[in-house]
């Protein structure tokens, strides 16, 4: 009997991933030790080594598709993708901090090691198969990140941030934890296909009441950590308290992650019932959009004024999952690719005009940049630009596919009410554009120094991806159609 | 017998629970947890999951406990100072509480006897054996992953305990 346990090694290559970083992790906190002062700095080196070595080995595992370690994660195409787009974010968020951490005299290993960590755990969230595996997976990456939003410990603002994310993180957390108590209490199992195998049979199928309770709570735990509203109350702090890079980090990484489980587990296990949550999940899009579109009308502080449009960005992203088919889960692959880039970029370039300590991040500090770096200015343009929808940019086809695929389901209003309010984004949107290209440089900009090497080449980076969304959008879509399918329901 | 035993534990952990969130010590409302805990490990007990019991009691009640007081202690904080609460908690507080507690009632009222109820005594799977065999076969994964969250929680105490950034 117990034969049948022991693991295949094919299933050691389906989380060769996960090895890996855990092995760079580890590397990375043990060289912490001997490195010198001054050479900090090849620790992140070693952690960019480290996710390159991990993507790798994420196309390597995609060679044997399947279920590994009694069906708690499956690799497909579509836990690939994942995997391959948070690698990603934490490789750009890497290259930006190397810079940023020498700015702040603040460079050490842990830094590094709490980012693979935390890459480990949302690699685990696009994978995960099984409830308790999302559980440890959401732990992993959140601890991770509450410690980074705090990492710079003698700012007053890191530490509100981090507290706010730990408190309203872990109550959100217990959410979730009691709807898989819930779920495991009705259907006796963790798994999501056993799940999907109880309830969809009318003859083992647990009242539907119950049911509907447990997937609300799992609902309101994943909700918050994409900051859905009206959950979203944290995420305008946090942003505004954590150090650029780490705000640039966790507004993509563990947001796409979440995403991903919230597809996977509301596709594969709740999937026989999800004409009952259309419309709580139309409501919630709606609320999104308009509370972070709105809000963000009034913000003066850069970084907050993009927490607000992150909010709404979760709003269309749910826009395309309410449309609740394969359509609509490329929509959401495609704009979370999207979407991660250009909020990067956006979030490098805040964090290098802010200067040491972060003093300059209202609208009026970017004033003038077009003038002082015309590239830096330019490169912010486009990620701006295409966080409005401008075409030739990847925001662009990521919302065309968001609301074709909404106006395919017969979602009109949603559609219609959805434009409308990208519409009011693109007025807050041009106030940073009109800052940085019409107005006369101030204070800020007589501190601006260079564009440092790391940084320089993630905003360059995260414009080319940007780019090439935006006018090759096919390199990636047969990829998510595809993958779609193999998630989605016939 | 197993009625009334689980009449009176379940009373006691919700008393304890009350009185947690009531006292305006931190000492006080920690004792009251060890209270909520010591009743749960009875009732998994006489449901028949004898290792939850004994981890309850160990862990919780014992060593999560006790640096509970710790911190307690070393922050020497005092009895909670009566803040201000909003006007919505004051009014509709307990009016939502016990709202939320009837329609819980009634969904569990209506819809639990469909399933099949747990009987006191009737479930033999929780024994030392039992949850080991699951850990080291079905869940061995995530039981493996598990030692990464905590390695994350140590690494995540030396950074922020460290005296300052160099």
């Amino acid at each position: 009997m117990i034969g049948n346990y022991v693991p295949h090694g094919v299933e050691y290559i389906r989380i060769l991933p996960e090895i890996l970083l855990c092995i760079f992790g580890i590397l990375i906190m043990v060289l912490e030790a001997v490195t010198a002062e001054g050479q900090k700095r090849m620790l992140g080196v070693l952690a960019l080594v480290g996710i390159v070595v991990a993507f790798a080995a994420n196309l390597y595992a995609y060679t044997v598709p399947g279920q590994a370690f009694q069906n708690v994660i499956t690799i497909d195409a579509f836990a690939t993708f994942f995997r391959g787009l948070v690698l990603v974010v934490g490789l750009l968020c890497v290259f930006a901090s190397l810079g940023y951490l020498r700015r702040q005299h603040a460079e050490s290993g842990e830094y590094y090691s709490l980012i693979l960590f935390s890459l480990i755990g949302q690699c685990i969230l696009s994978t995960a198969n099984e409830l308790i595996m999302v559980f440890i997976g959401l732990e992993i990456s959140s601890i991770a990140t509450y410690v980074l939003a705090g990492y710079f410990r003698d700012d007053r603002r890191n530490n509100e941030a981090a507290l706010k994310y730990f408190l309203l993180g872990s109550f959100a957390t217990a959410f979730l934890l009691y709807g898989i108590a819930w779920c495991y209490g009705l259907t006796g199992s963790t798994n999501l296909n056993e799940i999907h195998r109880v309830i969809s049979d009318p003859g083992l199928r647990p009242p539907v009441v119950l049911t509907g309770i447990a997937a609300a709570l799992i609902l309101i735990g994943l909700l918050f950590k994409v900051s859905a509203a009206p959950f979203q109350i944290w995420a305008p702090d946090v942003y505004q308290g954590a150090a650029s890079p780490v705000t640039a980090f966790l507004s993509a990484g563990p947001k796409a992650a979440a995403f991903a489980v919230l597809l996977r587990i509301f596709m594969t296990g709740f999937g026989s019932f999800s004409f009952r949550w259309a419309p709580l999940l139309w409501s919630i899009a709606l609320l999104t959009m308009i509370i972070g579109n709105f809000a963000a009308l009034t913000q003066s502080n850069v970084k907050r004024l993009m927490a607000y449009s992150s909010i709404a960005h979760a709003g269309y992203i749910l826009v395309a999952i309410t449309a609740d088919s394969q359509l609509g889960i490329a929509a959401v692959m495609f704009y979370l690719a999207a979407y991660a880039l250009m909020n990067i970029g956006a979030f490098v370039v805040i964090g290098h005009v802010a200067a040491k300590n972060e003093r300059y991040v209202r609208i009026e500090d970017l004033a003038g940049l077009a003038k002082r770096q015309p590239a830096t200015a330019a490169l912010f343009a486009l990620f701006v630009f295409s966080l409005i929808g401008v075409p030739l940019t990847g925001g662009f086809f990521a919302k065309f596919y968001v609301f074709r695929a909404a106006l395919e389901a017969h979602l009109v209003w949603l559609t219609v009410l959805g434009l409308a309010t990208s519409a009011v984004a693109a007025f807050y949107y041009l106030k940073i554009v009109v800052a940085m290209y019409m107005k006369e440089p101030g204070e800020s900009m007589a501190d601006l120094a260079p564009l440092s090497s790391g940084t320089r080449v993630a905003v360059w980076a995260a414009a080319l991806g940007t780019l090439i969304l935006g006018i090759f959008p096919s390199v990636l879509l047969p990829f998510l159609s595809y993958s779609a399918s193999m998630l989605g329901r016939q | 017998m197993d009625t009334i035993l689980f009449f009176i534990f379940a009373i006691i952990a919700v008393v304890c629970g009350l009185n947690l969130v009531l006292q305006k010590h931190p000492i006080s409302s920690a004792l009251s947890l060890i209270g909520v805990m010591g009743s749960l490990a009875v009732l998994y007990l006489m449901l028949g999951a004898e290792f939850l019991a004994a981890a309850q009691v160990i862990v919780y009640a014992g060593a999560i406990m006790v640096l509970f007081v710790f911190v307690i202690m070393l922050l020497n904080a005092g009895s909670e100072k009566p803040g201000g609460k909003s006007w919505f908690a004051q009014i509709a507080g307990i009016p939502l509480l016990l709202a939320f507690i009837a329609v819980m009632g009634f969904v569990i009222e209506t819809f639990l006897p469909a399933l099949r109820s747990v009987r006191f005594g009737s479930f033999a799977g929780g024994t030392a054996r039992e949850i080991g065999r699951v850990l080291f076969t079905e869940y061995l994964l995530p039981f493996e992953v598990t030692s990464v969250l905590i390695l994350i929680a140590i690494l995540g105490a030396v950074v922020l305990a460290r005296k300052e950034i160099d």
